[in-house]
């Protein structure tokens, strides 16, 4: 029944250049609901999305049918379970724009994505004196660890600052990244400004100086055609579950002639070749990298995530959002100094829109739409260096996704609209 | 459908929001404390006039959610006039309420009746906390004979 569904989702569920969210809709069971007596709407995409009914559906599938621990087993079952985990590997290799299926890991979760990254080669290849360049709008998924390394190993912590309007500010670029530079970590979109960032110019000019290069992708890998051979980065890390997948499951991908150097950075089961009391051989690629039993059903589940994405198109997605967003800030326009975070220019952003009332707190936005049955998130956003640029404690975020459209923006302004009347300030 | 909401905002919390008591600086400044919730940048400064250990004036300056700025004004009518001790004795008390252990309120005390529904709303019960702990800071500090500088605390310290 799942096959059948996606088959006809090409046609369905996309037009030429867009998509037709109220089919798209109708595919997430958890947004037929009401809370608090309101019709949900759901503007959290940013921290974690939705699923929808054959990811749903191919996770209990699993479970009854397939599940067995994978790579050992002699059994049916086992062969099954490794052959579904394995073929989600391959998927990814194809999604993200082909690259080698070894330079694909599967981790936790982009946090633990870009800690394999700072442990294992940053361990080896970061030294005293030597300067990481990120950049000043990172989540603290990609700050803390290169903190905490910078602090390690007595490197030299840089950061691009950015501009009024939220892009990076490349004015004194070349005073930034130098011959000293060993690594550039820098987000490909802003999870609180929505900015996408120029990774392939700025990757090139790190290459120039033998810099290896990061990006944290998991805010534009969802929503928009990303394809890591153009952007020329060494290292990648996302989440699924922020594309449609299941939470527990990252992706790291890397160049395979820095992962084949990489020492292992968990110790255990799965990950070696041969092991002695006195000598250990690591597993070759991707496996060296993924010891204990990994997320396999979450990880199998993520192939549908994939294939449903794939159906409707990236580049659809990407149209979609930058039409509602154009949307959004029309009509957030009528809103007299509600103030909004980042670039205006649509086409050089994402679908997280962070904005701050004068006079209300963001934590007081977010439950009284919740209790108009809108959820927002608020708070410093894991990223609490940019919070300071901006000078805002915290800043309420509504973010956008395939199945949100111009009526749930139209509920988020007039319940924000309410909430000036209700507060009365 | 929206009764937590307005249990949460009640109109006594709402109107100690709009207009906060306390927002005039001190003549003199004998106890002074700052407090901030790192889960939602709350900030929170807390001082007052002592004079033969009775809060003779309050000064609270508070940058945050009505909840924060609600409970921070309250303090600042409530704790005027009262002795030191009576003053520690009331934020002990304001903790218990939130957290849930105590329900009954001395009838002098009746705005803090309006927190109460701050508990249904767990992740905000720190915002309503904030002033207070702030408050317990500086006192304790100022009954230990540290004097003159400025005690600090964080909601995230509070761990009973």
């Amino acid at each position: 029944m799942a096959s059948k569904t996606t088959q006809n989702g090409t046609s369905l569920r996309s037009g030429p250049t867009s998509l037709m969210v109220d089919i798209v809709k109708a595919d997430f069971p958890l947004l037929d609901q009401t809370i608090h007596g309101h019709k949900l709407v759901y503007l959290d995409n940013a921290a974690s999305s939705q699923k929808p009914r054959v990811v749903i559906n191919a996770l209990l599938d699993y479970y009854r049918k397939t599940n067995a621990n994978i790579h050992r087993g002699l059994h049916t079952l086992a062969e099954r379970a490794t052959d579904s985990y394995e073929r989600t590997r391959d998927h990814v290799a194809r999604f993200v724009g082909g690259v080698d299926r070894e330079e694909i890991i599967f981790t936790s979760g982009t946090t633990e994505s870009i800690n394999l990254v700072a442990a294992s080669w940053g361990e080896e290849n970061i030294h005293e004196g030597d300067e990481i360049v990120i950049t000043e709008m990172e989540h603290h998924a990609n700050l803390v660890p290169w903190v905490i390394l910078a602090q390690k190993k007595k490197a030299v912590l840089k950061h691009i600052p950015i501009t009024i309007c939220g892009h990076l500010d490349l004015s004194q670029i070349d005073d930034i990244i130098t011959p000293k530079t060993k690594l550039l970590a820098l987000t490909h979109m802003s999870n609180v400004l929505g900015t996408i960032n120029p990774v392939e110019e700025l990757a090139a000019k790190a290459h120039q100086h033998g810099a290896v290069v990061l990006a944290d992708v998991a805010q534009s890998m969802p929503h928009m055609p990303v394809d890591i051979p153009s952007l020329g980065v060494d290292f990648c890390a996302f989440s699924a579950h922020k594309m449609l997948g299941p939470t527990g499951v990252g992706i790291l991908y890397g160049k395979r002639e820095l992962l084949d150097k990489m020492p292992p950075y968990k110790m255990g089961g799965e990950m070696i070749r041969e092991v002695r009391f006195d000598h250990i051989t690591w597993a070759e690629l991707p496996f060296k990298f993924e010891g204990g039993t990994p997320n396999v059903a979450d990880v199998v589940a993520f192939d549908a995530a994939l294939t449903y994405l794939e159906e409707l198109g990236m580049q659809n997605v990407r149209n979609h959002e930058e039409r509602l967003t154009g949307y959004a800030f029309e009509r957030l326009s009528e809103l007299k100094d509600l103030e909004i975070q980042g670039p205006r220019e649509t086409g050089q952003r994402g679908g997280a829109i962070s904005f701050t009332d004068p006079n209300i707190h963001p934590h007081d936005i977010s439950t009284f739409l919740d209790s108009r049955g809108i959820a927002i998130r608020a708070g410093h956003h894991c990223a609490q260096p940019l919070m300071r640029v901006l000078g805002k404690v915290a800043t309420a975020r509504a973010s956008l996704y395939i199945y949100n459209d111009e009526a749930d923006v139209d509920q988020l302004v007039e319940a924000l609209i309410e909430m000036r009347r209700y507060f009365g300030v | 459908m929206n009764e937590s909401l307005d249990e949460m905002y009640r109109d006594i919390i709402l109107d100690h929001y709009r207009s906060p008591r306390g927002k005039k600086p001190l003549e003199k400044t004998d106890i002074a404390s700052e407090g901030h919730n790192p889960s939602c940048g709350d900030e929170i400064d807390v001082e007052l006039q002592v004079d033969d250990d009775t809060v003779k004036d309050v000064h609270v300056n508070c940058h945050g959610c009505a909840i924060s700025v609600a409970s921070g004004s309250m303090l600042a009518e409530i704790v005027k006039g009262k002795t030191l001790a009576e003053a520690f004795r009331i934020a002990e008390l304001v903790k218990k309420i939130l957290k849930g252990e105590e329900t009954e309120i001395p009838e002098d005390l009746g705005d803090l009746d309006a927190l109460k529904g701050v508990r249904q709303f767990p992740v905000r019960i720190k915002c309503a906390l904030l002033s207070w702990v702030t408050l317990m800071e500086g006192l304790k500090d100022y009954k230990s004979g540290q004097r003159g500088g400025k005690s600090s605390v964080s909601t995230d310290d509070d761990k009973d």
